[in-house]
This record gives structure tokens, C-alpha cells and sequence, in this order.
């Protein structure tokens, strides 16, 4: 049976999160926490793949104690498992120290044939720990996957890379990157719900890490690169005009402003 | 940390065509390097490419390596890292930076973990510091937020988003010098076995856009927006919704899960403007809404915007600038 590890982050509902732009904060307490919507689909893809060749599915999450709700509601969506890297140690880390996090625990779980991740997180938008992982554990990955083309001696998928798709053929272990065009997430029922809240989430602190990791990779501290500073950036700088009124009139003042930014023209 | 000196740019390369953000990304990397007052050095991977190798000392560089062998023609991420990671042991610069292209988002990391040093992702602005630090300037937060970051570690490592910098001008003067280097290659892990390229429009290269969302009310009304985007000399782009319906193809949509597109003109029409598609077109020079709601999100962003319904003044703008054109 193949063992699937699926890496998840809880983001804030994007929709609704707020931003302070006099002290640059994200306030996180703006909106609730929910899986990030592009690891949803890497959960999807390890489910499918689970049901049409039979395979175990963990989920493993760093975060404070509140992502447990994350890892539930993975649960919910198929997945066996749920590990919940919280510490206080663990807080701060840039995609160095959070990938390294996360390989320690996946390398801690044993023998794991296959990593799905996400493409990115919506929060850090970065796309950077999945591949980070797959060098930590010396394993190929192949990021941008839009598609499975087969599971079986080896794994064939399909890369995209801005429009070209790429047929990679790969041995396992291997980790992929899945973009949203692989699958649509299904939605849990309302009996997996209720198992799924009944379930444990196994805990996993930074000083039970440390007997197969270097503790001093994790968190901020381990964090090679330190945010400075954050700003909110404001529109102003756009003109922000607005036309009202019956069609022809509203048509022609927008004409003559795109005249005006001599954009009216077919350039080529 | 002071042993590490120079930057370092890795030219991207795909299919044997030198993929534009490397010259962009020399641009940027020659103002640096004149600024600390070191060397621009470049590292291209590839199959018979030292005429592309002397492009890049036209554009900036001062050394070029060149990796050339017949197995780089494509991208061989695993056999790549090996041989850039040696390069950077032994040239030890402290910038080294990439295209945040999907090539360079996928490559950069795996580098960044072998070489024990940081890696900023998707780079908007780059500055010194008074300690000489690189300053990495970047969005997140589907770009509600800037983040300006700093590396403690050697070299200090970043992506940087196509279209951003500014390219110089090509100096066929310029001299510089193309060192080849030896080829390490491994096991192939990986094995490419296929490719497809695409046919169909790039709307990330679009000067023009004129965008279609939920104000469409059927797929056939893209004919409306074809036709302001065929006076403008624009493409189509669209919001996500209806790439998920299948109105349009995917290579249209623009948003954080689709295209990040930097047009002249963005011509939104009935988009509201969700988080995640401003996210892939607030960089745009000019942005005209045209939408029916006036607390369309989208209207905050607008340079220019029409409360109105997309059936009567796209096709009316479009007539006017039709006659304007031929008058």
C-alpha cells in the first residue's frame, strides 16, 4: 500500500481577512482559519489516488493550536491521519525552517512513498516549501502538476509550465506540487464531519522532533530570512475617476481619457 | 560573510529559448553589482547556446557559465541544482537571484535548502541597505500587503517576478567573458518523457487585456469584449469563475490561481474584483472597470471607471474608438 503525506497550512479566509494599514498587520483574528484552498486540492488528488489503489493518507500541519481544526476537517475530507507540529519553537519560520520542520516530521513518520502539496499557501504565496521539502529528504519533485497520469511502478504526471505541459516520469519516493486544475475538492458529509470531530490529532511538540531533527533549524530563530517591515500599499496613484450617466456619454468620456493616455490606439 | 562577493543571475532557459526575464533580471542584477561595486556574473544551463551566452554579456554580465550539454536542453531540475549549487561553492557570490517564473519557483528552492542560506519567493523590488544587506521587497497576502525582507545567511537568494525590472539596452560592445564549465550529471530521478507546447494566446506578454467576469451573462458575449479588444489591439483575459464553467480557456484567466499579468490597459468588464483576481492584475500601468455595481471592488483599483451595463457601453466605447481610429 502506498503511503501518501499531505502537508497543510491553516490561512485565513482571504474573503474576509483584514489589514491595518497604519501599523502594516495582517489581523488574523479579521477572519476564521481554514485550510489553504490549494492544499485542498492536494488532499483531493491523495484521496483519489487512495481509493482507486488503496493507500494511506497523513496529513500533517505546524501551526498553533487552533490548525487542529484544519487537520479535522482534512480528516473529514478522507485523510487517515492528522499530525499537529505546535510549539512555541516552531513559531516564526521562514520556508527554510518550516520545510525543514515538516521533512523532520515526515522523515519521523517512516517510510512515505508519495508528498502532495499544494502549489502555494494564500497567505505566503510563495510555492517555496514544497519543493524545499523534497530537497531536504534528497527526493525529486515535480511542481505545477496538473495532472495524474499514473500511479503504478512509477508516477507520470503532467507539469505545466506558463502553457507548456511537460509528461514527468518519476520513481518514487517522490513529491508533487498540485495546481487547482488538477481536481475539484469534494465536500465532507455530514457523517464524516461528525467522525472526523470525534477523531485524535496526534501532537507532536519541538522537543519530541528534536530526536531525529536540529532544533536549532526551527521557528524564527532557525530562520534565515527575518521580515523587517511590512506596508499595507494604498491605491492612491490610480486617478480613481468614475463616469455615471446614460451610455453614449459615459462611452465617450472614457474614449477621450484613453485618448488622453494615448492607450486608444491598436498598438500593433 | 565577507568571503562572498559578487551576484550571481541564473539565465532560464527552456527548449533552447532564453526566457526574457533573464535579461530583466541582468538589468536589475548591473545596477546592484555597480552599486557594491563587484561582478555580474550569469549561469546559463543548456544544448548549444554560446551565441545566447554572448547576449547575456551584451545585456550586463561580466562572466557568463556556461553548462552545455545535450541532456540541458530542457530543464533537468535535479542535475541543474547539482551543477548551479557547485558553481555558487566555488564563485561564492552574495546575491544570487531567478526568474520567479515556473521554472525558477521550482528550481530556487531545492537551491536555496542545498546551499543552507534563505530564499525570498515572487521579488517586486530589490534595494541595498547602508550595511550593504539586500532588501527584498515582495507582496503577500494576494498582494494586500508588501514585505520587505532581509537574509542573514550567504548568498542572499530571491526570485524575481517577470516584467518587473527593466531590461538594459543590448551593448554589442559590451565585453565580458564565457567560461564553460564541466558538466556533473546524476542519476536522472526525474525523467521528462513528453511535451506539448502551447499554441494559444500568452496573456502574460499582453500589452492589451480586456477582461470578461460574471457580468457576462452567456460564453458567445466574449464576442463583445473581442471586439473592444480587437480596436485596442488587446487580448481576452477572465476572471476565474467562468474558466470553471468552461466559457473560456484556461490560458485567459487572470488571477492569483491563473496569469499575473502587468498590461498597459486592463479593461475590466463586469469583474467585481475578488481578492485573488486583483491579485493577478493590480500591477497593471492603467485599469478601467466597467461594471454595473458601484461597490464593485474592482472600481478601488480603477483609474478610470463606468457605472454601467457592459452590453451598452462596451459596444458603444468600442464604435467610438472605431471611428476615432478611421476618422
Amino acid at each position: 500500500m502506498i503511503s501518501i503525506v499531505v502537508p497543510i497550512k491553516q490561512v485565513p479566509d482571504m474573503e474576509r481577512v483584514k489589514f491595518d494599514k497604519e501599523k502594516g498587520t495582517v489581523d488574523r483574528s479579521s477572519a476564521p482559519g481554514e485550510i489553504n484552498p490549494f492544499d485542498l486540492n492536494a488532499l483531493e488528488a491523495a484521496v483519489q489516488i487512495k481509493e482507486k489503489l488503496g493507500a494511506t493518507v497523513t496529513t500533517v500541519s505546524m501551526g498553533p493550536p487552533q490548525a487542529e481544526a484544519a487537520l479535522r476537517d482534512a480528516l473529514s475530507r478522507g485523510a487517515d491521519r492528522g499530525i499537529l507540529l505546535v510549539d512555541r519553537a516552531f513559531a516564526g519560520a521562514d520556508t527554510w525552517a518550516t520545510s525543514y520542520t515538516l521533512a523532520s516530521a515526515i522523515q519521523r513518520l517512516g517510510q512515505t512513498d508519495l508528498i502532495v502539496c499544494g502549489e502555494k499557501t494564500v497567505d505566503g504565496d510563495t510555492g517555496q516549501v514544497g519543493p524545499e521539502i523534497a530537497e531536504w529528504l534528497d527526493i525529486p519533485h515535480v511542481a505545477y502538476v496538473s495532472e495524474i497520469k499514473n500511479v503504478g511502478e512509477k508516477m507520470v504526471v503532467v507539469c505545466d509550465m506558463e502553457g507548456d505541459r511537460y509528461l514527468m516520469e518519476s520513481r518514487f519516493p517522490l513529491l508533487i506540487t498540485v495546481t487547482k486544475d488538477i481536481n475539484s475538492p469534494r465536500l465532507p458529509s455530514f457523517s464524516d464531519k461528525l467522525k472526523a470531530r470525534k477523531a485524535e490529532i496526534e501532537k507532536c511538540t519541538a522537543e519530541e522532533l528534536s530526536a531525529v531533527a536540529d532544533a536549532s533549524r526551527f521557528g524564527l530563530k532557525g530562520s534565515p530570512t527575518r521580515l523587517n517591515k511590512v506596508i499595507v500599499p494604498s491605491e492612491e496613484g490610480r486617478k480613481g475617476e468614475i463616469f455615471r450617466g446614460n451610455p453614449e456619454e459615459t462611452a465617450l468620456r472614457l474614449a477621450d481619457a484613453l485618448k488622453e493616455g494615448g492607450l486608444s490606439e491598436n498598438v500593433k | 560573510m565577507k568571503d562572498h562577493k559578487g551576484v550571481m543571475i541564473y539565465a532560464e532557459q527552456r527548449g533552447g529559448k532564453v526566457h526574457p526575464v533573464s535579461y530583466e533580471l541582468l538589468g536589475k542584477g548591473r545596477e546592484i553589482a555597480d552599486k557594491l561595486n563587484v561582478e555580474l556574473s550569469s549561469v546559463l544551463l543548456g544544448s548549444q547556446m554560446a551565441e545566447e551566452a554572448q547576449e547575456l554579456i551584451y545585456y550586463g554580465a561580466d562572466t557568463v557559465f556556461l553548462y552545455d550539454h545535450a541532456d540541458f536542453r530542457e530543464f533537468d531540475l535535479i542535475n541543474y541544482k547539482r551543477n548551479i549549487v557547485r558553481l555558487v561553492e566555488e564563485v561564492r557570490p552574495e546575491i544570487l537571484l531567478l526568474g520567479a517564473t515556473h521554472l525558477g519557483r521550482s528550481l530556487g528552492p531545492r537551491i536555496a535548502v542545498a546551499l543552507s542560506t534563505g530564499l525570498t519567493a515572487d521579488c517586486i523590488g530589490l534595494d541595498i541597505d547602508e550595511q550593504d544587506n539586500l532588501v527584498q521587497i515582495r507582496p503577500a497576502f494576494s498582494g494586500n500587503i508588501l514585505a520587505y525582507i532581509r537574509t542573514s545567511t550567504r548568498p542572499q537568494m530571491a526570485t524575481i517576478r517577470y516584467k518587473v525590472m527593466q531590461k538594459r539596452e543590448r551593448d554589442p560592445g559590451r565585453r565580458g567573458e564565457v567560461v564553460r564549465k564541466d558538466v556533473e550529471l546524476g542519476d536522472p530521478l526525474l525523467a521528462l518523457v513528453g511535451k506539448e507546447s502551447s499554441s494559444g494566446v500568452n496573456i502574460a506578454e499582453a500589452d492589451v487585456i480586456v477582461s470578461g467576469g460574471r457580468g457576462l451573462k452567456k460564453p458567445e458575449d466574449f464576442k463583445i469584449l473581442e471586439g473592444l479588444a480587437e480596436v485596442l489591439g488587446g487580448v481576452i483575459g477572465s476572471s476565474r469563475p467562468l474558466v470553471d464553467d468552461g466559457w473560456i480557456g484556461k490560458e485567459h484567466q487572470v488571477g492569483f490561481s491563473g496569469n499575473t499579468v502587468k498590461p498597459k490597459l486592463y479593461v475590466a468588464c463586469g469583474v467585481s474584483g475578488s481578492p485573488q483576481h486583483l491579485a493577478g492584475m493590480r500591477a497593471s500601468d492603467i485599469i478601467v472597470a466597467v461594471n454595473s455595481d458601484p461597490s464593485a471592488p474592482i472600481f478601488r483599483i480603477a483609474d478610470y471607471g463606468v457605472v454601467g451595463d457592459l452590453y451598452e457601453v462596451v459596444p458603444k466605447l468600442t464604435d467610438e474608438l472605431r471611428r476615432r481610429q478611421s476618422g
